[in-house]
């Protein structure tokens, strides 16, 4: 208890306007305490996911095909190099949602950490902020070690190949943000995770040109893969890792586009945690 | 001349067309310790949350620290120490580093803090806890940890809201005994409780609050001097029979209450009126003489117990 006498008193050892400037690099310092508890979780995820899908799919649905098309592949290259970049964004959008809705829905509902940070100098978009910079380190990762699985499958023709994993983090980012602005607005998770998982995850990987050409796909239901991030994603992908042709203008609407979803996920965030944390 | 730290007038809050807090006021100095005694949906909590600076307040004028919290939030919150209802631990983190996050939260460097976390674990009795997590805790270990936390910047008020719920009678007096200290180091107490016997201990001047307003403030003893009487008489006669006697025991005294399982009797000499009580031939199942507590002021006040 002596130690309690020689207290200074906040006003002497706290800095407001340090933590207005950094506050979420504090959130983001104690996310990742968090998730270094399931690092060996990640880890394996990160590097079984790509071996898994590129073996059964790449190669095993990828020799039939091949087979099939008399050497002329799919879009001009082997199956599984056709496929690798569509299964690279969608680990990214996959990893980013396990960062940003989770820990949303937790730091509200479940833990109520959110409030406890809120009782500090801590703000409501220092802790958007916060969790959207996390869900970003965490893609970052795995889409670094897919790509270094996709490397080791020799599926990276093109010299400018190490790009995508930029464009993976890129549709990551913007998918992951609009989830967390998303899940800030729950009040009642019941329905959510199969709603999710049945209506948009699965149709967006079914249908944003992954496992063929969108155009492959009758024009009435081609729709999805535009409005999809994975397909924006994935077109980037094939234009990086082996030329997959794309006109100049095409190129600058999947990056906007990319961008643009990016951007209005981290205000919207930004907003419906501010609101939430003042009620 | 004291410094006051809470200064509340006319405070409202509304949620819709439900008004939780209504018009109060009160101010809370330096270095003392200031309660919020009611019933459960007194709007306790609410008024904490304002004071906390995280929720705006309706109507009327709040200053924290001489910083209104509509437009000064953080640098209001840089200054306090919340301990909140519910315990907001990090489950998956251990003791020791809730404590290190909370710290880095206040901006505070890496080397301070992990000083800090020493000292904190010594004054919540969490030493040897150090390193498990949240979730292996006790109710009252939890609660210590959530103190302890709220401490770790050294806050000018600490804010309590109801600290004690929840946990067993042994677990309650440990945390009082660590709250006693912190009060004789001079820190700043803002607490909220539905138990009087808390409100007693740990108070030196409260609020007692009901649907929303103050229904009276001052010390404890002073509220019981000005809404009880010195000593209180307890007698039952079995439910069926409780609100027979009472119109009898009204002649002996000048305030009754009835309860539905017993009567209190308000008097200045306890045994004195027991004595009374029996020479009139009326033998109660059991009595008990006791002195006035915040319960009896707050039964004055609203008629009612604060807990039904």
């Amino acid at each position: 208890m002596s130690q309690l006498h020689q207290r200074q008193g906040s006003l002497k050892i706290v800095d407001a306007t340090k933590v207005a400037a950094r506050g979420a690099l504090f959130v983001t310092e104690a996310r990742l305490r968090a998730m270094l508890k399931w690092i060996w979780l990640i880890i394996s995820l990160a590097i079984a996911n790509p071996v898994l899908y590129l073996v059964s799919i790449g190669l095993g649905v990828g020799a039939y095909i091949d087979k099939n098309t008399g050497g002329m592949g799919v879009d001009g290259v082997s199956y599984i190099t056709f496929l690798a970049p569509a299964l690279l964004a969608t680990a990214a959008i996959q990893g980013a949602i396990d960062e940003s809705v989770y820990p949303t829905l937790e730091g509200f509902k479940w833990d109520k950490t959110f409030f406890s940070m809120n009782a500090t100098p801590i703000s409501g978009n220092h802790i958007a902020m916060g969790v959207f910079f996390n869900s970003l380190i965490r893609v970052a990762f795995t889409a670094v070690i897919y790509w270094f699985v996709m490397l080791a499958f020799g599926v990276l023709e093109s010299p400018r190949a190490w790009m995508a994993i930029f464009t993976a983090i890129m549709a990551g980012a913007a998918f992951g943000a609009l989830m967390q602005a998303l899940a800030g607005l729950l009040e009642n998770e019941n329905i959510f995770f199969t709603v999710l998982n049945r209506f948009v995850i699965m149709p967006l990987f079914l249908f944003s040109g992954t496992f063929y050409p969108l155009t492959n796909m009758p024009i009435f239901l081609q729709w999805i893969g535009w409005i999809s991030p994975l397909w924006h994603a994935t077109e980037l992908g094939r234009w990086l890792t082996y030329g997959h042709e794309i006109s100049s203008l095409m190129l600058y609407v999947h990056f906007i586009f990319l961008n643009s979803l990016l951007i209005i996920g981290v205000i919207a965030s930004r907003r419906i945690f501010t609101r939430r944390l003042g009620k | 001349m004291t410094q006051s730290l809470i200064h509340a007038r006319n405070l409202t809050k509304k949620f819709g067309d439900f008004t939780a807090v209504n018009g109060i006021d009160f101010d809370v100095v330096k270095g003392e310790s200031f309660g919020l005694l009611g019933p459960n949906g007194a709007g306790k909590s609410t008024a904490m949350r304002m004071i906390g600076a995280t929720s705006q307040r309706t109507s009327g004028d709040l200053t924290i620290l001489d910083k209104d919290p509509e437009n000064f939030g953080p640098q209001i919150r840089a200054h306090l120490g919340v301990v909140p209802q519910q315990d907001n631990l990090d489950t998956h983190l251990t003791v020791t580093e809730n404590l290190y996050i909370y710290g880095r939260y206040f901006g505070l460097s890496r080397k301070f803090v992990k000083g800090k976390i020493e000292e904190l674990l010594t004054f919540a009795q969490l030493e040897e806890k150090r390193n498990a997590k949240v979730e292996s805790l006790s109710g009252g270990m939890k609660r210590r940890l959530t103190i302890a936390r709220a401490l770790v910047s050294e806050p000018e008020i600490l804010m309590l809201d109801e600290p004690t719920t929840g946990l067993d009678p042994q677990a309650r007096h440990i945390l009082w005994d660590r709250l006693f200290r912190l009060k004789e180091d001079g820190v700043t107490l803002l607490i909220t409780t539905h138990f009087m016997d808390e409100a007693e201990q740990l108070c030196d001047r409260l609020v007692v609050m009901d649907k929303g307003s103050i229904m009276a403030e001052g010390s404890p003893a002073q509220l019981i001097k000005d809404y009880s009487t010195k000593e209180v008489l307890e007698v039952r006669f079995g439910s069926e029979r409780n609100a027979q006697m009472a119109e009898d025991l009204r002649q002996l005294c000048d305030r009754i209450e009835e309860l539905p399982d017993r009567i209190l009797m308000y008097t200045e000499d306890g045994e004195e009126l027991l004595e009374r009580v029996y020479k009139k031939d009326f033998h109660p199942k059991t009595s008990l003489v006791r002195r006035s507590s915040l319960e009896d002021v707050f039964l004055r006040l609203t008629g009612r117990t604060l807990i039904d």
